[in-house]
């Protein structure tokens, strides 16, 4: 046709290529020619305008249908973009999670150890005095003498104290100055803090085990659980939130960061108002543990409770255990603060944690636990235990039964690690624990004792000094109970730690957790079975991180209630409360914590948390290094020192262990590539990530304190009775000694006499634990941080 | 004899540098295999791919994905449908609209779309190209609010959240330009999985 190609010609080619029909083209183009014709004969217009005409109008339309199609590409190519972030997120949060979930199980291997050793000593072993220390219980057994032990009246507040006064009985302008002195960090005087535990353990004393709240009076409950804070410090500590988890102390935060947990969660109180007959609360356990502001936030809540004791109801969570707390910092938090009466507050908030209500039921049709249930859970027998016998979760009431660690190698179902747990005895038979027992006398080989050998060994344990309380039987009438007793504080004590410590599964079923060690993973089944037995309709609890804040699963069943937002980074996940009113129907309300992050893209939010991640991941691999150069040594008998990256994903997962995906990950953990194969030895070189601090002689050494850092610093806050933050050589060789039975690894004295010597850095004999940890720490100094 | 490095900068392997090898290294030898078993070998490579990034969405452990999330799978797997293609393709894999899909289906389904290259990545200039053709006055930027028209009205739109995210992502915040070129090489020099 010939109506002026010119500039439109390109165009035109473009339009070829659209797929978007333009209905009637040729019908319009000679209408166009007809109308343009007539009009030339009718105006005289010219030629070169009609053509002019016409190619402005084939441009527009190639030109809209092209800018459509430059949108769509655009378009696509955004949506690919976000998709690829997404996996990256997820990825990192399982990066995140695979390291915190090993670092729980690290924790109860070492006490399964514990306990096995406990079973297994001789009167006559040195570590005997140690290993005592790790159970024993204070010597003061009746309440009355507690009470006198707790007394502050001797306490004397000097003039010189800045701080608040409390007087007693608490009232809210109590509490409220209190909130005000912690909002300007000042710190309560340890009367106060001792007056205060005091009180709230009178009153917990008397609070039964599962607490009843009803909604008919008041408009609305809130529900939240208090936050553990990660050292990072962005976690909200929020005063609602459920949730709490343990997250290793890996990334080692500056100080700096810390904009004060208390600030958020005033602006909790801000958002939501402050608890009051009018507005009760519920908060979901784990209060404590890895912020700096632990001790603050469990003396606000406790003050709230004195103050308004039917609205405000706190749930036991894993972390109300002071077992627990002296690997994640609580325990270091409250005796740094209170160096002359740190022990006695530690000791009374071990007998408080131990009196907290297991469960909350909102108008017998909600409950709310701080971890789950399991199959044979039972709200009557809850209803009935002495709850504060269970001091720990982790010291269970008898010596029998402790499923040794044997991790066999099976492989990761959903990433996941087999450590046997502490109240399921699955696989290992009963013949494994007929070691040679050099105990006192000889006992039968099965595991279940009779009565009469039971008792004749608590009487003997009895004699050798030993306390018989391994969270057993603490009543004040210390007759032994008979048989029967034994039998059923084992169940009770299951019953209590599947409170705290499940988690749900997509699969009916349960089983035990062995994730975590302690509880178990339970179906929607479960979720049916016993909320159908119990009459209830929902069920709310915390204990896992999510990243909207919250979570249904199992039909809208269980309910996850996660408060802390920007728990593993800025950005990292939205925290969310419930508000519950008679129609007992969740509101939830969501938050992301601070300003700065609002005005986060997911692109930066998700690269910070990643970095994060990724930076706990390389410490990871830096602490496992010749194990991993052994591995891929294994991959290349020819020693080119190059091996591929299958062999490489595959030998680094056999070694530590973690369920990722290592070719997803390597990008980012492997700098660069020979046509996919990896120079590993110039890998391990790259990785390395810090500076030994100490001149030994025997480096292999560094490279097992290093991955044990968290074991020994727990171990050694344990022998450390006195908490003067110092233990002798002595104690010092026998914890190594300890550790490395554990390890199954040979440690040899010189070595440990050697590095003793190097870490006695004031050269006084004795070692200074804090400056012992801080020699281990790991500082990242890779260049791309 | 030589290998030739391949350079692909937008397919998806890795940003990092790729070097040739010399012919004795161990590595090597895998031009020397004949085609059939290179070929085979290709296609195991790409199932075990498709596998994982399957599995990494296969949260009960038993072979299947909410539907939902297959868009996000395929795009992880290196490939840019259009949101018609995603379409087309979860008609083909989905069970009867259960609301899931089965690695069965979806693997044979996915390999063909590795294979045959379909949904072929976009090259930077066509993507420079792109912007170019809706900055009409070609001043080098456009401003957020003829982004917005154009995503949120033209072609497969984006939902209004998507939106703001993406001029979030995007746009001088002072100024309210996007200024395209930067944002092209900034956003796709992202590693890659």
């Amino acid at each position: 046709m010939g109506c002026g190609m010119g500039k439109s010609e390109l165009r035109l080619k473009k339009c070829d290529r659209v797929t978007i029909s333009v209905p009637g083209k040729h019908q319009f183009y000679s209408n166009m020619s007809l109308h343009l014709c007539f009009n030339l004969l009718q105006k005289k217009v010219r030629l070169t305008q009609i053509t002019s005409a016409i190619s402005i109008h084939f441009t527009t339309l190639c030109e809209a249908a092209t800018a459509i199609r430059a949108a769509l590409l655009i378009q696509r190519w955004y949506r690919q973009y976000v998709a690829r972030l997404e996996v990256r997120r997820r990825c990192t949060w399982n990066i995140f999670q695979s390291i915190e979930y090993a670092g729980e199980q690290d924790q109860i291997k070492l006490y399964n150890f514990f306990g096995f050793l406990m079973q297994h000593f001789t009167p006559a072993s040195s570590e005997r005095n140690l290993i005592s220390h790790i159970f024993r219980e204070n010597e003061i057994c009746h309440q009355a003498e507690w009470e006198r032990y707790f007394c502050c009246e001797s306490v004397e507040v000097p003039n010189s104290y800045a701080g608040p006064h409390l007087t007693f009985p608490m009232t809210f302008c109590g509490v409220s100055k209190l909130v005000e002195a912690f909002k300007h960090k000042q710190l309560l005087h340890a009367r106060y803090v001792l007056q205060l535990l005091g009180e709230t353990w009178r009153l917990l004393r008397i609070l039964t085990n599962i607490s009843h709240v009803s909604t008919c009076h008041t408009k609305e409950i809130t529900i939240c659980g208090t936050q553990q804070q990660t050292l990072r410090g962005h976690t909200l500590l929020l005063f609602f939130v459920i949730h709490s988890f343990d997250y290793q102390h890996f990334l080692h935060s500056s100080p700096g960061d810390l904009h004060g947990h208390l600030e958020d969660l005033l602006l909790i109180f801000y958002k939501n108002g402050l608890p009051s007959s009018e507005k009760p609360y519920v908060f979901n356990g784990d209060f404590v543990d890895r912020g700096k502001n632990s001790l603050e936030i469990l003396l606000i809540l406790f003050g709230f409770l004195l103050v308004y004791p039917n609205d405000v109801h706190l749930n036991r969570g894993n972390h109300e255990d002071h077992i627990v707390n002296m690997r994640y910092g609580f325990t270091k938090e409250v005796l740094c603060k209170y160096r002359v009466h740190g022990k006695k507050i530690l000791k009374l908030l071990q007998k408080i944690f131990s009196w907290l209500p297991l469960a909350t039921v909102i108008d017998h049709k909600v409950l709310v636990v701080h971890g789950g249930i399991s199959d044979t859970t039972d709200l009557d027998t809850i209803a009935r235990v002495d709850r504060h016998k269970y001091v720990s979760a982790l010291r269970p009431p008898k010596t029998t039964h402790y499923a040794v660690n044997d991790t066999e190698a099976s492989g990761p179902v959903e990433a996941r690690r087999r450590v046997c747990s502490l109240t399921h005895h699955s696989s290992p038979p009963p013949q494994r624990y007929n070691l040679s027992r050099r105990s006192l006398h000889n006992l039968p080989t099965s595991c279940q004792h009779s009565w009469s050998v039971e008792e004749e060994l608590k009487r003997r344990r009895r004699l050798a000094g030993f306390d018989q309380s391994y969270g057993e039987l603490q009543r004040s009438d210390s007759d032994p109970e008979c048989g029967a007793t034994a039998q059923t504080d084992e169940h009770e004590w299951k019953q209590i730690v599947d409170l705290l410590w499940s988690d749900p599964m997509p699969q009916n079923g349960c089983v035990p957790n062995e994730v975590r060690g302690g509880g178990c993973y339970w179906g929607p089944d479960v979720t049916e079975e016993v909320l159908g037995r119990h009459n209830l309709q929902l069920l709310i609890r915390s204990h896992e991180c999510k990243q909207d804040g919250y979570e249904f699963c199992h039909n809208r069943r269980v309910l996850t209630i996660f408060s802390a937002s920007n728990y593993y980074e800025v950005g990292s996940n939205r925290g969310a409360y419930i508000r519950m009113g008679p129609d007992l129907v969740p509101h939830f309300i969501q938050y992301q914590a601070s300003r700065a992050c609002r005005e986060l893209t997911l692109r930066q939010s998700v690269g910070w948390t990643e970095r994060s991640a990724l930076r706990a991941l390389r410490e990871q691999l830096f602490v496992h290094k010749s194990d991993l150069i052994s591995a891929f040594q294994e991959f290349d008998p020819n020693n080119t020192g190059m091996i591929s990256l299958r062999h490489w994903a595959s030998a680094t997962e056999s070694v530590l262990k973690l369920g990722l995906p290592w070719r997803v990950l390597r990008p980012q953990l492997v700098s660069s590539t020979h046509y996919s194969m990896v120079d590993y030895q110039q890998w391990i070189r790259e990785l390395s990530i810090t500076e030994p601090k100490l001149e030994i002689s025997d480096t292999s050494i560094l490279e097992t304190m290093y991955k044990n850092h968290s074991n020994l610093e727990t171990i050694f806050r344990i022998i450390d009775t006195d908490h003067s933050g110092s233990i002798s050589f002595e104690e010092f060789r026998q914890t190594w000694k300890l550790l490395s039975s554990h390890l199954k690894t040979e440690i040899s004295d010189e070595v440990i006499a050697d590095l003793a010597q190097s870490i006695d850095f004031n050269k006084d004999g004795s070692i200074d634990i804090n400056e012992f940890m801080e020699a281990f720490r790991l500082v990242d100094l890779s260049a791309h941080i | 004899m030589t290998i030739k490095p391949v350079v692909d900068k937008q397919h998806n392997s890795s940003s990092s540098t790729v070097v040739p090898l010399p012919s004795n290294h161990p590595a090597a030898v895998r031009p020397n295999m004949d085609t059939r078993e290179s070929a085979e070998a290709t296609e195991a490579d790409v199932h075990r791919k498709i596998r994982k990034a399957f599995q990494a969405f296969d949260y009960e452990a038993d072979n299947t994905v909410d539907v939902r999330e297959i868009g996000t799978i395929i795009y992880s797997l290196g490939c840019f449908p259009s949101q018609k293609d995603l379409h087309d393709f979860i008609a083909e894999v989905e069970e009867d609209h259960t609301g899931y899909i089965h690695l069965d289906k979806f693997l044979p389904a996915m390999t063909k779309v590795l294979l045959e290259k379909k949904f072929l990545p976009i090259p930077e200039n066509r993507l420079l190209q792109a912007f170019k053709i809706l900055d009409k006055g070609t001043k080098g930027y456009l401003e957020t609010e003829e982004m917005t028209k154009y995503m949120t009205q033209e072609g497969e739109p984006l939902t209004q959240e998507e939106v703001e995210e993406m001029l979030t992502a995007l746009a001088d915040t002072e100024k309210n330009h996007i200024y395209y070129k930067d944002v092209i090489s900034q956003l796709t020099i992202d590693p890659d999985i």
